[in-house]
């Protein structure tokens, strides 16, 4: 049984951090580099044992799981370590695997000259290892492991340059707004068991229409926390900050965690609980809602940013937002579709970013940078074809995923929606091509000391498997024009839903309860795949491309001067370049108060108070010592007296 | 025999007046010598109360006990001396007033 192997998948990378992180320095380089890699080759080559496996399953049988051990019970409740495989995991699995391989790859190179070579390794591995139990993990609590080992190894990884203050810094923001998020998953978590006395996906998926009332205030509640614990993994308004800040870790850590894998956890845990939330159509409103939202703003911000990680991150936001998009109006298999493409491409830009930050040593800020296009040719040439993938341009892979979003948007969802993506994808294509010529094309400012060169070998390959995966991975999702297409077939056992069958459940607990249940005749009229609206999106989309393209081709590229002519002064471009404010708004607004507040506490409750209190008993104590002290004279005749005194004292009591 | 002659409150009277002697003996004088003097005569007081009560009672337990307070005191006044030498030696006194070490 090649299902058997499951539990191998994360303990690959795990081994291969405990080796690195404890013997990393006595092995070397090689060594560390290569056991890093292998067990993230050896992860990968399970992970397709594992889906030959599950191919071989018997008919009608979509899930397999797989009980390591009992982790806990308590009474009729018990929590197992246990893994399950169903479509979706394995989608997941291959992603952070394959993707993840590459990055290993690439990362030999490019930490290269780092002396704690192997800490970076052992950091790396250990991701890999709880975003695969994040994935692969059959219950919430173990998800939730993994979603916070992931979480920690993100910190450790950000604050990588620990003698960086704005490293450090950077780590601690991830790492505290990431708390806010996990408490709200954490709460749900909770919640959920109370309702359902169990926290296995697959029992309480099944269970959900039975036990929810379809729109009712729990299935709201714990889909509402479900989805802050998503905002806060995943980058979404409100506690999107913390990504952009996130940069300042090296540039493999940024494409591996903050934008193909770590980060589109939440949209998995979305997509996972899809039984949920399609039971609650405020959440799917308020989730399609802020991934719009947050698609549009951080594109726009994107905009005018200068450092070339920065764009990027803002870029993954706003990707992430399409994601939250395509989920809120119930294409989750677009959202899983765009997960994948945009961990190709995404993944390509980050480390092509690298290899350009590499080639002219460490320099970050696009306005020192142009030119490079022929002294870095495989880096351009990579770069390229994954920023027309990110623009969606035809046929690469962006444009089947984005256009798969766009479409459901309007059709499922209404034309609000789809408004937010379109202009999104406008700015996408504007900023992705502003970063693409300010890098690249034109004059080169490049600090003339400095020799820009071509990154080895060990960096170039995998850039250019990413921009070849980058390039095919639409064919996932080539739609076959009757509607759907093979990725989405494929998940169809995960997201199947019945909403005739979940509508009849809440009518009757309704009905058992005493009260009317709501007319949602309306819900169950069947929609048309009409194919002339998603051609016509489909041209539309690219004619919205293309115009962001020509616009930043006419911005930088032929009237270099006109960026400052029309952003000078402008109130707007200093809003966008200020990020909105957002970050002083929750400096202002949250953390200095937090900040004063803890220091009245400390000084007036804490020092004070409490130590008052302390201090207080320890005095009084030591005043009735004191008043004790006299009768400890020291002299024997004293005692004496005292005994006489007493023993009169107790005849007088006694008789 | 006895309580023909004497009666029994004869010898507690006489034995309460030794104790409350040693008792003011001890509280009341300064040197260490007369204060040791005064335990003795304490000791000795109980030992008379013992034999009167024993012979009072007719048993033989009180005489046996008087020994057992003879030799404590015996024992007593050897570690009692001592002690008073050393403090001798430490300071060219036995006046209690000059040493209030015991206390912490």
């Amino acid at each position: 049984m090649l299902l058997k192997l499951t539990c191998l998948v994360p303990l690959f990378p795990l081994i291969g951090s405990i080796i690195n992180g404890f013997f990393g320095l006595k092995i070397g380089k090689n060594a560390v580099g290569l056991i890093a890699c292998g067990s993230m080759a050896l992860s990968f080559l399970t992970s397709i044992l594992i889906y030959i496996g599950y191919l071989m399953l018997p008919e009608g049988q979509h899930i397999f799981e797989q009980v390591v051990w009992t982790w806990f019970g308590a009474g009729d409740f018990s929590v197992d370590f246990g893994f399950q495989i169903d479509p979706l995991t394995l989608v997941m699995m291959f992603v952070v695997t394959g993707v993840g391989f590459i990055i290993h790859v690439y990362s030999i190179g490019y930490m290269h000259e780092e002396y704690s070579y192997y800490r970076f390794f052992a950091y790396f591995n250990l991701f890999a290892s709880a975003m695969l139990l994040l994935v692969m993990g059959n219950n919430f609590l173990l998800m939730f492991i993994g979603w916070e080992g992931v979480g920690c190894c993100s910190y450790f990884l950000i604050g990588y340059y620990f003698e960086k203050k704005s490293a450090c810094d950077a780590g601690t923001k991830a790492f505290v707004v990431n708390r806010v998020g996990d408490f709200a998953f954490l709460l749900a978590v909770m919640y959920i068991f109370n309702v359902f006395g169990t926290i296995d996906f697959s029992d309480v998926m099944h269970a959900a229409p039975d036990k929810l009332i379809y729109g009712g205030e729990i299935v709201t509640i714990i889909t509402m926390l479900l989805f802050v614990g998503a905002t806060g993994k995943s980058a979404q308004i409100p506690l999107y900050t913390w990504l952009p800040d996130a940069m300042e870790g090296p540039t493999p850590v940024s494409a591996l965690i903050h934008a193909a894998t770590m980060v589109t956890a939440g949209v998995y845990m979305v997509v996972r609980c899809s039984a949920l939330f399609n039971l609650s159509p405020m959440t799917m409103m308020v989730v399609a809602g802020i991934g719009g939202l947050t698609a549009i703003m951080a594109a726009t911000i994107g905009m005018a940013q200068y450092d070339i990680k920065r764009v990027l991150a803002y870029s993954t936001v706003s990707q992430i937002g399409y994601m939250f998009l395509a989920c809120g109006v119930g294409a989750y298999t677009a959202a899983i579709f765009h997960l994948v493409t945009h961990a190709f491409f995404k993944a390509c830009l980050f480390l092509g970013s690298g290899s350009v930050i590499h080639g002219i040593n460490g320099e970050q800020d696009m306005r020192n940078m142009g030119g490079l296009k022929s002294q870095m040719p495989v880096t351009y040439w990579t770069f390229l074809v994954s920023t027309l993938a990110i623009a969606g341009i035809f046929p690469l892979s962006g444009f089947f995923s984005k256009d798969e979003i766009l479409y459901h948007s309007l059709m499922d969802g209404n034309i609000i929606f789809w408004g937010m993506g379109v202009s999104a994808a406008m700015l996408t294509a504007f900023y992705m091509f502003r970063l693409v010529f300010m890098t690249f094309h034109g004059e080169s400012r490049v600090d003339p000391s400095v020799h820009p060169h071509e990154s080895p070998k060990v960096m170039t390959m995998p850039l250019v498997a990413l921009a070849g995966l980058a390039t095919v991975g639409g064919l996932l999702g080539i739609p076959l024009f009757h509607g759907w297409h093979i990725l989405h077939n494929w998940l169809e056992p995960v997201l199947h839903f019945d909403l005739a069958h979940a509508l009849h459940q809440s009518e009757h607990m309704l009905h058992e309860a005493g009260r009317h249940a709501p007319s949602w005749a309306h819900l169950l009229t069947p929609k048309e795949h009409n194919l002339w609206i998603e051609v016509m999106l489909m041209v539309f989309s690219l004619g919205i491309a293309i115009t962001g393209i020509f616009g930043a081709y006419m911005f930088y590229i032929k009237r270099p001067d006109l960026p400052d002519k029309v952003t000078k002064g402008q109130w707007g471009y200093d809003l966008v370049q200020n990020k909105y404010y957002i970050d002083e708004l929750y400096d202002e607004s949250i953390v200095q108060p937090t900040v004063e507040g803890s220091k009245l506490l400390w000084k007036e409750c804490d020092a004070k108070a409490i130590d008052g209190a302390v201090n207080g008993t320890a005095k009084t104590i030591g005043w009735f010592s004191r008043q004790a002290q006299v009768f400890q004279s020291g002299f024997v005749r004293n005692y004496a007296l005292f005994i006489v005194v007493g023993f009169i004292s107790l005849l007088l009591v006694m008789f | 025999m006895l309580e023909d002659t004497v009666p029994l409150s004869h010898y507690l009277m006489l034995s309460a007046t030794l104790f409350v002697i040693g008792i003011v003996g001890v509280l009341i004088r300064r040197n260490v010598i007369v204060v040791f003097m005064s335990i003795e005569v304490m000791l000795n007081a109980v030992n008379i109360s013992l034999i009167a009560f024993d012979n009072y009672m007719n048993l033989s337990s009180g005489q046996i006990f008087s020994f057992m307070v003879m030799c404590v005191a015996a024992a007593e006044v050897s570690v009692g001396l001592a002690i008073i030498i050393s403090m001798h030696r430490n300071k060219p006194t036995v006046n209690l007033d000059e040493f209030n070490l015991l206390k912490w």
